[in-house]
Parts: C-alpha cells; structure tokens; sequence
C-alpha cells in the first residue's frame, strides 16, 4: 500500500517538476543563481528538515541582499528514496538550470544524489544526511558535507558515554545506510574507549512503530548502554517506549535533533545527551540568528540542519560574488566548490569555521544534555552545554577518510 | 531459567505478550474494516486516516480544552464517527452502485488528503501525549517488565471486540444488520431504514479505529503518518481473516500480532515482512481467508 501510495505521489511530484521545469526553462537568465531544496517534504524527516530548510535558505538568500545577480530558491520532496532524489537531481541540473542542490536528507538518498552531482560536475552542498561516507569513500570534488556526520556523533556521544562509565553496549538500528554507518563508527570509539558491544539488533526501515521487542532483548542482553542508531519519528518512538518499559539501561540517543526533543517532551526525554552543532541559545549570535527564523518559522525552530541550510547558502551565495557572476554560472560544480573551500566562513549560526579539501565542513560540535522540566525557562529551552569538542578534534581526521581524489 | 531454540525463556515470553498487544491494534483496526467491508462493500482505505484523526482530536482535547484521556475515549469516537457520517453521507453513498475498485481509489484520496492536511497543520514529529496518571508505572511479572499501560490496552480492547461481536451475533439489531447484509431490499421492505443502518455502520467502524486511536496515542508518537504504517499491515490481517469475518479479523489480529512478535526475536530484519508471508500462503491454500465463507 505506502508503494502504490508513494509512487502516486511521485508521479504528481514529477509531473508537477516537468511543468514547472517548462516554464522556467525559458524564464531563465544568465545572471540568475538557482538553489534547489531536495529533502523529505511529507515524511519522517520533515521537521528535521522539510519545510523548515526550505524557510531557511530563502532567509539567507534575503539577507545576502546579492548584488548583480538575482537568486531563486525552488524545492521538492525526495520522499526519502534514493530514485526520486536522484531523478529530481537529475532533472534540476540538466534541465532547470539549478546550480546548487542543499540539504538531502537521508543518508541512502543521499548518496544517489551525490553519485549525480559527482557525474555532472555540479555542486553539491550536504546537510541533512549522517554517513561520514559523503567525505569518504563517497566522497566527490564537486561535493560538500556541512555540519555534522555520523563519526563526529559517534566521537562525541559515544566518546562521553564510554567515559561516564557506559562501557558494555547494545545496539537498536535502522537497516539502511544510515544507521549501519553510524553504528560501525559508534562500535568504532566504543571499543577504542576500552568498552564492548555486547549486541545489536537491526529492524526494517521505514515502517517500524513498535520497538518494544528490541527494546526488552536490548534489556536481556545485560549491557548498560542502550545505542539508537535511528533518527527522526523512530528514536522519538524509541525514547518513549523505553521510558515506558521502565528500560534501566543509559540511553544514547546517537542522532537527535532538538525538533525531536520538542516531539518527546521533557518529561520523557529529560537527561538523554546528545550532540548537536548548533542550538539556538549557545550565545548572541545564534539566539539573534533564531530571533531571524522564528519569523520564517515560528513553530518549529532551527536545528543544526536547518541552520547549516542557512550557513551553507550564505557561504555558498559569498563564494558566487567573489567569482563574479559570469565565472559561477560558466564554471563546474568543482570550481565554486575550490572557492569556497579556499574562503573562511563566519556566519550567525556556526560562527567562524572552514571546508577542508575533502569537502569536510569545519565546525565546533557541542555534547548536550536535555534539561528537566524543572530547569526549563520556556518553549525550546531544551539543553544544557555539557562540552564541546573544537572544529579540529570533532571530526574524522583527513588521512583516515580514504577520500580518492586527495590520493592522487 | 530454561532456553527454548537458545532463547532465555522470559525473552520469548515478554516478546509473546508484547505480540499480543500490537495484535490488539491489530484487531480492532480490522474489526472496523470488517465490518464496514461487510456492510458497505467498500474496502475503507481512510481507515489509517480515521486511525490518526482518533489520536489527534484525543491530543486536541487534553491541550486545549484540559479534557482528560478517559473521556477522549468516548468522545474521539463520537466526533471521528460524526466525520464519519459526513463522509459517507457527502462522498461513499455515491459509489455503492459502482465497482469495488471505486471505493477503494476514494477512500485512498481521502486518506491522502486527511494526512496531507494534518501533515501541513502539525508537521511531521509529533506531539507529546502522555500515559494517564493511573495508568503510569509497571508491574514486574517475573518474565518481563510489563507497562500498566500495555495491560489496558490489551483488556480495553479484548473488551471493545467482544462487545462489537456480542452486538453483531447476538442482538437484535445485529440480526437486522446481517439480513441487510445479505439482502437490502427485503430488510428495507420490512420497513427498516436501510440506508440510515448503512451510515451509521460505516460510522460505527471509523469510530473503533478512533477508539484504537485513542488508546496509541499514549504509546506511540502522536503524528499524521502514525496510520499509513499501521494500516497496510491491518488489511493483511483482514484478508488472511476473511474479508468481511468479525470474528476472523478478530482472531487474526491477535494471532498475527504474536507472529510479527516472535519474528522480532528470530529475525528482526524480517518482522515488516512475516505478516505478508503468511497472507501469501493463506490465499494460495484457503483463498478466502481462514475465516471467509466460500471461495471468490
């Protein structure tokens, strides 16, 4: 039934793309930069990204102010299938003209897309997607990963838990490239860290409500450390039911977003640590950053995906400007990609960082602990800093990454 | 404690009982599309909508008019059934005279566009419902960790089928129910308002997947999708039952419900699978499910 139901969708979806494709195609201008949204628009992941990117990648484009050029922003729903995202990407690059492509949730989709942008010599910016593969054996010149990935979760989560005496682990995880990458880089820290993996159990993605079975063989397995490798509505589900089933073990929610916590409540969700790159009340900066999208996006506030949409874009749209026009829209996908490796970045969400030569995004990664009701002063005032790791530690260093195009 | 197929005993028995409960879901979705499969002859794909619409108006009362999850119980059904009634007067009533497939393709669009709405309303991750207060805590059963919660489910709606199925079997009203079933046009010339019994059929089954609505907006996260996933698999569970069968989608709700439990156990990968499994050899070898009357 979702098949028939999906692909109905999907053929509106593309129906409605081929159209609006038509139109635009003649619309077009030379002096025009066109940014494509890909993401989950109806899904699971449609708070984590969705919409909500989708807002914030026109703000960056109000706020950049282009001069000498004009920006348009379209968007479309990958309905988290690796054949859609990559026909849609397809589609945008040869037909409508798109220069660049953010967000793409996702990790399987994810890498269809980035085969594409890979082939067609286009840019690629990632934010939405986990695997560390997209700066590694994925890995594209024409292709950027922004803000977090699966190893720097792993390394920070998993790094914390072990040495709060977390140190025999089970493991819950979604069966797709996605959650399979972060648990071989979770295993990867755990037993770097002295601990063991006492087991793991894989359940179907997507489509799975109920995680109690997993949960109470997780239990039986004796380990003290429960690890989610899920996202979005499954580790929300997971949370729940664990509370729920009195699970004594110490939860390690290896991916979760603040929109997540939001879906728990504080209640339920209270003392999980997770690691996040951005949060809204970090300090000036990103709170003004968050005072600017709640009025784009006023009942669900920015996560670290939403606010690399933004970041990514204006760093993006600085890089096209400092080209010039002409050179962006004649030039590959590798070369704006060279030039915005080649710039710092500074922006009100990350505040300054950088892009390594493998596509790497460089940026401070934060350990957060979720707050009790009791300490809660309001809606969103979710976390507690419990650490940070530098832009230089918190990611999966150069050398180790196997990225083929540096090996040459 | 013993091992069975090296398996800690109490594993296999809290997976049993945990099977039990989805299989509980399971069952009362079905019950409703029994019987409005019965009635109607309309397979209801909105049920997973109707299924969803039952959790959301149980949220919508407890946040903004401090209605308590006990009387969402009874009034998610009644508003859900009122909606019912509205669909079926505005939309179904238009497609009985037509092929099976008519009602199927409506139903579906309304499913789409009921979760679309929800969907551009409330996103995608859901909103926080709690367990009622009398129900929190746990019981140790020796064997597992068992929710109070989870009991309750189990038992409301162990409850609620054997109620539908004394209604349908054993009253009155559900003996003019089946005649009209089976032959509308002598029941109506007894004087009986067919087509008012059709409406309020077709209500009473979108208000049990109300009422199972009710019932898992506690365990599971309360979001537009929380249907779609559910209802694939509770067609599987009325087609290995029989379509139309009370009592099959009853007992093959639970049934299935601890198959699917037991898969997790075994193999975890295979759990979306098992159900359809066994769908495939039902109809090979009993083509009107276990429960139907004759073959199609």
């Amino acid at each position: 039934m979702s098949l028939s139901r999906r692909s109905l969708l999907g053929t509106t979806a593309a129906a409605a793309t081929a159209f609006g494709a038509a139109r635009s195609g003649r619309a077009q201008a030379a002096n025009t930069i066109k940014i494509g949204v890909l993401n989950d628009q109806s899904g699971p992941y449609r708070d984590t990204g969705g919409v909500t990117s989708v807002a914030c990648t026109k703000l960056a484009v109000a706020e950049f102010a282009a001069k000498g050029f004009n920006v348009e922003v379209v968007a479309a729903d990958h309905q988290n299938k690796p054949d859609v995202g990559a026909e849609i990407a397809r589609q945008w690059y040869d037909r409508d003209g798109v220069d660049m492509i953010i967000d793409v949730p996702t990790s399987s989709v994810a890498l269809a897309v980035a085969g594409v942008a890979k082939e067609k010599n286009k840019l690629h910016i990632n934010v939405g997607a986990a695997t560390s593969d997209l700066t590694g054996k994925s890995c594209a010149p024409s292709l950027i990963h922004w803000c977090y990935d699966t190893y720097m979760l792993a390394k920070s989560t998993g790094g914390a838990t072990v040495k709060a005496g977390g140190d025999s682990w089970f493991f819950v995880t979604a069966d797709y490239a996605f959650g399979q990458q972060l648990q071989k880089d979770t295993t990867a820290f755990v037993t770097a860290a002295g601990g063991k993996v006492m087991g793991s159990v894989a359940y179907p993605f997507p489509g799975t409500t109920d995680f109690s079975s997993f949960l109470l063989q997780a239990q039986a397995s004796g380990a003290k450390v429960l690890g989610l490798c899920n996202a979005g509505g499954d580790t929300v589900n997971s949370i729940k039911q664990a509370h729920e089933f009195g699970v004594k073990m110490k939860l390690a929610a290896m991916l979760m977003f603040i929109t997540d916590v939001n879906a728990l409540g504080l209640d339920v969700a209270q003392g999980l640590t997770l690691t996040e790159s951005f949060y809204w009340d970090l300090n000036d900066r990103t709170r003004a950053f968050t005072e600017r999208a709640k009025k784009v996006t006023p009942n669900n506030w920015p996560n670290m995906v939403h606010a690399g949409c933004y970041s990514g874009t204006l760093h993006f749209l600085k890089a096209v400007a400092d080209m010039g026009i002409e050179a962006a829209k004649k030039g590959t996908g590798t070369a704006i990609a060279e030039r915005m490796k080649a710039m710092p970045t500074d922006d009100d969400a990350f505040g300054k960082g950088s892009i390594r030569a493998d596509g790497r995004g460089l940026f401070k990664s934060y350990l957060f602990q979720v707050k009790t009701p009791a300490e809660s002063k309001g809606k969103w005032d979710y976390y507690k800093v419990m650490g940070e790791t530098s832009a230089t530690e918190a990611w999966r260093p150069l050398a180790d990454g196997g990225c083929y195009y540096l090996k040459s | 404690m013993f091992m069975i197929f090296g398996y800690p005993s109490a594993l296999l028995f809290g997976q049993l009982l945990l099977g039990l409960i989805n299989g509980a879901f399971y069952a009362l979705l079905s019950l409703g599309l029994a019987i409005i499969f019965g009635m109607l002859n309309i397979v209801n794909f909105s049920h997973g909508a109707l299924f969803m619409l039952g959790a959301f108006v149980a949220w919508g009362l407890l946040e903004f008019l401090g209605i308590s999850y006990w009387w969402s119980l009874l009034l998610a059904p009644i508003v859900v059934g009122a909606f019912g009634v509205l669909l079926e007067k505005v939309f179904i009533a238009r497609l009985y005279k037509l092929d099976h497939l008519y009602g199927l393709l409506l139903t579906f669009g309304l499913a789409l566009v009921i979760e679309g709405l929800a969907r551009n309303q409330f996103g995608s991750s859901g909103m926080p419902f709690a367990i009622p207060r009398q129900l929190q805590g746990a019981t140790d059963l020796g064997f597992m960790f068992m929710p109070n919660y989870r009991g309750w489910v189990v038992a409301a709606s162990a409850g609620m089928c054997l109620l539908v199925w004394l209604v349908i079997e054993k009253t009155s009203l559900g003996a003019t129910l089946r005649a009209a079933t089976e032959n509308p046009a002598i029941v109506q010339s007894f004087g009986i308002n067919v087509p008012r019994m059709i409406t309020l059929t077709y209500a009473a089954g979108v208000a049990l997947a109300a009422f199972a609505g009710v019932l898992a907006a506690p365990i599971y996260s309360v979001n537009p999708n929380m249907g779609a996933s559910f209802i694939i698999t509770v067609f599987a569970v009325v087609v290995i039952g029989g379509m139309g069968s009370i009592a099959g989608s009853i007992v093959t709700g639970f049934g299935l419900g601890i198959v699917e439990g037991l898969t997790k156990v075994f193999y975890p990968q295979g759990s979306s699978v098992v159900i359809f499994v066994v769908m495939v050899i039902v109809l090979l070898t009993r083509p009107a499910g276990l429960f139907g009357k004759g073959g199609h």
